[in-house]
């Protein structure tokens, strides 16, 4: 299927989109070390297959091993999912804002959307037994789980969350031991 | 990668092979229907073969969760077969690993259904 990120608005580097997989052009990994593009999007289950896959070349980019880029591309994927189905509603008058930010110490995403807000103290623990067999509720719970910090702050005019993954050790080779 | 299904019958028990992406979208509603449609011509034992399964989102599990509820609702059983470590990670955090009756061999998993 193949389908590209919108409008992206870029700076510090510029990001470019092939098929189904939006790819970073322009600069290598080592001159990363302050970098932020964002992105605007439908609320279309397109935006969600794309905001994972950017989410991932740019962790990949970014120098996170394999299964912390599988992870932080799952996370976005479920941020995109409550934007887009949950906040958004799938309204095409709604946009979703996707920013990536790489700074020395953390990859940083933000996913905002414009619905409601969501309501947190809504939201119930899918670990709890009564909540085990429950078909839905488990996003947030597996963001927290696959990121190092997660900061949700909903509004009247929607709800960003935003999604951090410390990079951890010196660059080797172009690239930035992670965790 | 699409998901793909494939059924096929071995001792009474309904072996459903899936592959690809169990995602909100296209997967969920294949494993959905391939349920569902299962259910209705009377296959109430179902094996799930996940081992070709490579990723799952929280509407996977939610779907999942769904076919496992479904299935028993109308007295048969589904079970899971070759699990890769994404699923059986992911089974875990979300302490759904002991719901779900989870089986690696698939002779075994076969005898495992009532009679």
């Amino acid at each position: 299927m193949a389908c590209s990120l919108g409008k992206k608005h870029g700076r510090g580097g510029e990001y470019g989109t092939v098929g189904s997989r939006a790819i970073a052009v322009g600069q290598e990994p080592v001159a990363m070390n302050h970098k932020r593009v964002s992105f605007t999007l439908d609320s279309t289950l397109e935006t969600v297959n794309s905001a994972e896959a950017t989410a991932s070349n740019l962790a990949t980019e970014a120098g996170f091993a394999d299964d912390e880029v599988m992870k932080i591309a799952m996370a976005v994927r479920e941020a995109a999912i409550n934007a887009v189905l949950h906040g958004n509603a799938y309204d095409p008058a709604k946009k979703v804002l996707l920013e990536f930010e790489r700074t020395s110490g953390k990859f940083v995403i933000t996913i905002r959307d414009q619905g409601k807000g969501i309501d947190l103290t809504a939201i119930p623990d899918p670990l709890a037994p009564e909540n085990l067999l429950k078909t839905s509720g488990r996003g947030i719970f597996l963001i927290r789980s696959f990121m190092d910090e997660v900061e949700i702050n909903p509004s009247a005019v929607g709800t960003e969350i935003k999604l951090i993954k410390h990079v951890h050790g010196p660059a080797v080779g172009g690239k930035e031991a992670s965790q | 990668m699409t998901m793909k299904s494939n059924t096929r019958q071995v001792d009474g028990v309904t072996i459903v092979d899936l592959s690809g992406r169990i995602t909100l979208g296209e997967g969920s509603v294949i494993l959905r229907d391939t349920v569902r449609d299962l259910i209705s011509k009377g296959n109430k034992k179902i094996l799930l073969n996940l081992g070709d399964v490579n990723y799952i989102d929280s509407s996977g599990i939610g779907e999942l969760v769904s076919a496992f509820t479904t299935v028993r609702s109308q007295g048969g059983e589904l079970k899971l077969l070759n699990l890769t470590k994404k699923v059986h990670d992911l089974l875990q955090i979300t302490k759904l690993y002991t719901v779900f009756d989870v089986k690696d061999d698939e002779a075994s998993a076969v005898k495992s259904f009532s009679r």
